[in-house]
């Protein structure tokens, strides 16, 4: 989707907290993106050092964690890995489960000087 | 049974390096600012009782046709507003004025989804009466607007038989978020090759709680269906 558009919120996040945290320059960006959620990771490392040029993050390392979908079952009651929203339960083939991890898309964490 | 499976992907990084600067925790959401604007609108909505509705397609899927005849057949029974997204023309809003409603027409440009912020001003500019009902047409697009909380009571997709039946598949996160499916264009089943029922069994599959109601805009065709969902919703919330 919008991967430009929510490395814009990146950039306006993690200035946000350099007067607060006391700080000048980012040099790692860490976010977390759920393997759910609807985001590219490779699109966002496609984009980051073109949107953090002139920022307080211009030249950061990017790392991106992903956090794997997990599913509980509506039949058995039991949580399994899903790869999508449309994957059955791995437990008990039942094809209704709702999704307990795997949407998120935060910033995690940055390494700052 | 599984661990719950954080694991780093490339850029090998060693976590100690004494010179490499200070860590410093953010936990924030992404879409944490329009999540914030959502939450305001969503408390103004509430306030003064307007039913919003959140109406999302892919190009083409007959939405604001659909949103002319519900017009039509509502008007003389709740006050109705509508909001139109769209890339670059006026066309819709024309069409919503053309039944003497009023209409704001959001131009997102670049943009491929309506944002929370932007239906904040539009909705000023409305002055959107309270006790009414907010219809929002979001960009036809099956894949960002699904993030985008606007402050809605209700996503509500819109797909069209003249579609694959299996977009449910294909766009996961859009059947995901929508509380309700329309299957719209229905008079149209015998000229194409749309498996209702496999359509419907995909869409539960993303999300088993999803409400169906199949519809034909143009001919009527079970569209009071439609109507009577709207109404019964409306009378929940007040
Ligand atoms: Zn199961
Ligand atoms: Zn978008």
């Amino acid at each position: 989707m919008h991967e430009l558009s929510l490395l814009e919120n990146v950039r306006e996040i993690l200035e946000s907290h350099a007067q607060s945290q006391n700080f000048a320059k980012v040099t790692r960006v860490t976010l977390e993106i759920g393997k759910l959620s609807c985001v590219e990771p490779e699109a966002l490392r496609f984009g980051f050092d073109v949107v953090m040029q002139g920022s307080l993050a211009e030249g950061a390392e990017l790392v991106i964690t992903e956090a794997s979908g997990i599913g509980l079952c509506r039949q058995c009651g039991r949580q399994s890995v899903i790869e999508t929203l449309y994957d059955p339960c791995a437990e008990c083939g039942c094809p209704y489960v709702d999704v307990v991890q795997g949407a998120e898309m935060k910033i995690k964490d940055l390494i700052v000087i | 049974m599984l661990s719950q499976g954080h694991h780093h992907h490339q850029h090998d990084h060693s976590h100690d390096e004494p010179d490499a600067g200070r860590l410093v925790r953010i936990e924030q959401e992404l879409l944490g600012k329009n999540n914030a604007y959502a939450m305001q609108n969503r408390a103004y909505f509430k306030e003064h009782n307007i039913f919003v509705l959140n109406l999302v397609s892919s190009p083409g899927a007959g939405k604001t046709t659909l949103l002319v005849e519900t017009i039509k057949t509502l008007k003389d029974r709740i006050p109705i507003a509508v909001i139109e997204g769209d890339q670059q023309t006026e066309h819709d809003a024309d069409r919503i004025r053309a039944t003497g409603t009023p209409a704001v027409q959001i131009n997102t440009g670049r943009a491929c989804h309506l944002d929370a912020h932007g239906i904040g001003h539009a909705v000023m500019d409305l002055g959107a009466q309270d006790n009414s009902l907010l219809a929002i047409e979001n960009v036809g697009n099956l894949v960002c607007p699904s993030s985008f909380d606007l402050g809605e009571a209700h996503k509500v997709v819109v797909l069209s038989v003249t579609e694959g039946d299996d977009k449910p598949l294909k766009y996961p996160d859009m059947f995901h978020a929508a509380d309700l499916m329309l299957i719209n264009k229905t008079d149209l089943l015998p000229y194409v090759d749309f498996d209702i029922e496999r359509c419907i069994d995909y869409a539960r599959r993303v999300n088993p709680d999803i409400q169906i109601i199949r519809l034909s805009s143009t001919q009527g065709e079970n569209f009071s269906a439609w109507t009577d969902w709207l109404l019964a919703q409306m009378q929940a919330l007040a």
